[in-house]
């Protein structure tokens, strides 16, 4: 067991480090969360930079341990996190680096790389969430297109994104794992109506998006026809694995902020409170220890990330929102104000435990394939 | 990085379990939670655990002892934990370099810890001030516990831990004045000295108590039957199971962790998350067992009680907090 890091991987920490101290003082500044297409200029601009900067790869090219330093440096040193780009750099690119044939890793990966291009996710239904492979939008062949029916809910970027991860129902008669198959789309295909839906929070984070027998060429197939599921699984294993990583650095840091303004507005006197934040300590001291094991363990299998994921998500999401339900206690009554910091954020905070697989599925994973009990009702 | 066990340490962990199962399986652990009256410690296995390495583990070489570090010492405990083995194994252990004979077995060591001290009439040689001590009825049936009284306010002078000045050999007339030394010497490998290692001992304990309840919950899911179907099958019952692998996997991370940095901070954090999953995931079994984790016969309560009676170790809860808490403002 060892907790340092190789010569070379503490080179290419100091180095990205040394970059970052460079470059992100010139940074233009973050443009307002309603304006979406300054946002996508914002988020593919900066991966433009890290590309140039030779970093374009870490998401998935380098090795695991390469990733967790880049995540862990640049959310210390405060640099934009992947924004607009969260899905072709953590799932989409990972899924078609790991599954897609020469050409298709050729097309794809460059751009998404380059920040020319970013993709959105379609695999949620209005009638298939939590139970993804009941998804009904059906494809049909016609010559070398498929052709592709129905709707698509809770995709996030829908409206700024070039291309869509699409999951969709090629044989209608199999059994409901075994029709599915995964289909890159073009989001300026004929066809496609993308309609903005508001969270909580006030911003219309994620759409609805409305497919009438959109185009899609058979050659943007990922994975054989039918055996999307199989594909699927690989993409939710970098969602649930890797994605969060550099979040419980962000979190660890929101915790001292929130420890000093405790201490400046006498909030810290409360010792119920100071020790809430003592144990949020502990919980996220261990959480990025649970990533380091995780990272260690994909180094070893040098594979896809395991279940131990859901492990990890499960505790991550519960924390995230206990930490954000301290922040209100340390603001009083300012919590209910939108112009404070972390008011926001604990808003947000709210759909952890939804997306990317509700916490009732993550223990019906960890259950299942991580203990061994029988599956049942 | 590569924060994940060697061959050697998997290699050891197994030793140390085999050993465990060979000097206290089911059998040993039912003759002792069956038995009449204040539990006796078996001599004849404290030196059998002392052959074997366990108090000698991170001795020197040139002192007798295994010479390795603190990982490893946390790997052994948290098989410690997992079997139930009884007695004052960590302060044993910590006394190693100090007290002669307590490394091969010899002499049992034990410590006054805030205001309890476990198994006081066993041992041969006790750390820290006993005056007033009385017998209490020790809630676990493997863990006989004396309390003393301990003044409102002089906590720091309760807190006297392992490695507090001189020891007191039994039926010594005055003891020595309460020490109010919190830190535990400990000579790992590279001969340092790391504090908390008590601490960091109790943790790798109660991890295994997190990992051991977590399988025997599960076991019992996957073979009890009712309405026609294995428990284990009811989402309640998977849940419950689901949460208490989480609890335990975080808290592995942070005390193996804490075994290689040995910060004050990253102790106490896995000293926290330990608890935490030792006595919940303890709660959870017994549950999980439903009428037959209520009884006596079930080897759950045990593994309850023992987790309680570590969480009292060391200032519980608050302290750690604290620390965790002043942390965050430096
Ligand atoms: C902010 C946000 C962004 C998202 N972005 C995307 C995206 O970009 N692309 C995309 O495809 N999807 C996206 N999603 C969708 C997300 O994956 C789903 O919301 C999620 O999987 C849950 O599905 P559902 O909303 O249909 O809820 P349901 O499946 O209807 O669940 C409702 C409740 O029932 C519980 N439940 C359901 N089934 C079970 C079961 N078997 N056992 C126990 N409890 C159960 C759930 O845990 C939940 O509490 C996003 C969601 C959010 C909140």
């Amino acid at each position: 067991m060892d907790l340092s890091y190789t010569p070379a991987e503490e080179e290419f920490r100091a180095r990205l480090a040394k970059w970052l101290g460079t470059t992100l003082p010139t940074l233009p500044p973050k443009p307002s969360p309603d304006d979406w297409p300054a946002r996508r200029a914002y988020d593919t601009g900066w991966q433009r930079m890290l590309y140039d900067a030779g970093y374009g790869e870490v998401h998935w090219d380098a090795s695991p341990t390469l990733r967790l330093i880049f995540l862990e440096e640049t959310e210390k040193a405060g640099a934009p996190y992947v924004g607009a780009n969260f899905v072709g750099l953590l799932h989409a690119g990972p899924t078609i680096a790991a599954e897609g044939t020469p050409g298709q890793r050729e097309r794809w990966l460059g751009p998404i790389l380059r920040g020319d291009e970013v993709w959105c996710q379609g695999f949620s239904e209005p009638g298939a969430g939590s139970d993804l492979a009941a998804l009904r939008t059906r494809a049909w062949r016609d010559g070398d297109h498929y052709v592709v029916s129905g709707s698509k809910i809770w995709t996030s970027h829908a409206e700024v994104a070039d291309w869509c991860e699409l999951l969709v129902r090629t044989d209608p008669d199999a059994p409901k794992h075994r029709g599915i198959t995964w289909l890159a789309m073009p989001m300026d295909a004929d066809g496609i109506t993308v309609r903005p839906l508001r969270t909580l929070a006030g911003s219309a984070e994620f759409a609805e998006v409305f497919l009438d027998e959109v185009r899609v060429p058979v050659a943007n197939r990922v994975g054989a026809e039918n055996d999307g599921w199989r594909v699927t699984m690989v993409t939710l294993s970098f969602e649930r694995g890797t994605a969060f990583v550099g979040e419980v650095v962000a979190c660890r840091r929101v915790l001292a902020e929130l420890a000093r303004t405790a201490r400046d507005n006498g909030r810290w006197d409360d010792p119920g409170l100071r020790r809430r934040l003592g144990r949020l300590n502990a919980e996220f001291r261990a959480l990025w220890r649970l990533t380091q094991w995780n990272v260690s363990e994909a180094e070893a299998s040098g594979s896809v990330p395991g279940v131990g994921g859901s492990v990890f998500k499960l505790r991550y999401s519960h924390a995230r929102q206990e930490l954000y339900d301290t922040a209100a206690d340390v603001l009083g009554t300012g919590c209910l104000d939108l112009d404070r910091p972390w008011v926001a954020d604990r808003l947000s905070s709210l759909s952890y435990t939804i997306a990317a697989g509700t916490s009732q599925i993550q223990r019906n994973i960890v259950a299942e394939r991580i203990l061994g009990l029988p599956k049942g009702r | 990085m590569r924060f994940r066990l060697t061959d050697d340490q998997r290699a050891l962990k197994q030793g140390v379990r085999d050993v465990l199962a060979r000097l206290f399986g089911p059998g040993e652990l039912r003759a002792a939670a069956d038995a009449v009256g204040p539990p006796r410690l078996d001599r004849t296995r404290w030196r059998a655990l002392g052959e074997a390495g366990l108090f000698a583990l991170c001795l020197p070489e040139r002192a007798g002892g295994i010479g390795l570090g603190l990982p490893e010492a946390v790997l052994a405990f948290e098989e410690v934990g997992r079997s139930l083995l009884p007695g004052p194994t960590v302060a044993t252990h910590l006394a190693a370099a100090t007290v002669p004979g307590a490394a091969t077995g010899e002499t049992v060591v034990t410590s006054v810890d805030g205001d309890l001290v476990e198994w006081l009439e066993e041992s041969d040689v006790i750390h820290g001030d006993t005056t007033g001590a009385t017998p209490l009825r020790s809630m676990d049936p493997l863990t006989p516990l004396h309390r003393r009284y301990v003044a409102a306010g002089s906590r720091a002078a309760g807190a006297a831990r392992v490695g507090a000045a001189a020891p007191l050999q039994r039926g010594q007339a005055t003891p020595p004045p309460p020490s109010t030394d919190t830190a535990a010497p400990h000579t790992d490998g590279t001969g340092t000295t790391s504090p908390r290692v008590a601490d960091l001992l109790t943790a790798a304990e109660q991890l295994g108590t997190a990992l051991r309840v977590c399988e025997l919950a599960v076991q019992h899911a996957r073979t009890r039957e009712q309405f026609g179907t294995p428990i284990g099958a009811f989402q309640a019952v998977k849940h419950l199971c689901a949460d208490m692998l989480v609890r335990a996997e975080t808290a592995r991370a942070a005390v193996y962790a804490a075994a290689l940095t040995a910060t004050p901070e990253d102790i106490a954090a896995a000293r926290l998350l330990a608890d935490e999953a030792a006595v919940r995931g303890a709660r959870d079994c017994l549950q999980v067992h439903g009428g037959m984790g209520f009884t006596w016969e079930a080897d759950v309560h045990l593994h309850l009680k023992r987790a309680w009676v570590r969480a009292a170790r060391g200032g519980g809860s608050a302290e750690h907090e604290e620390l965790l808490a002043a942390d965050l403002l430096t």
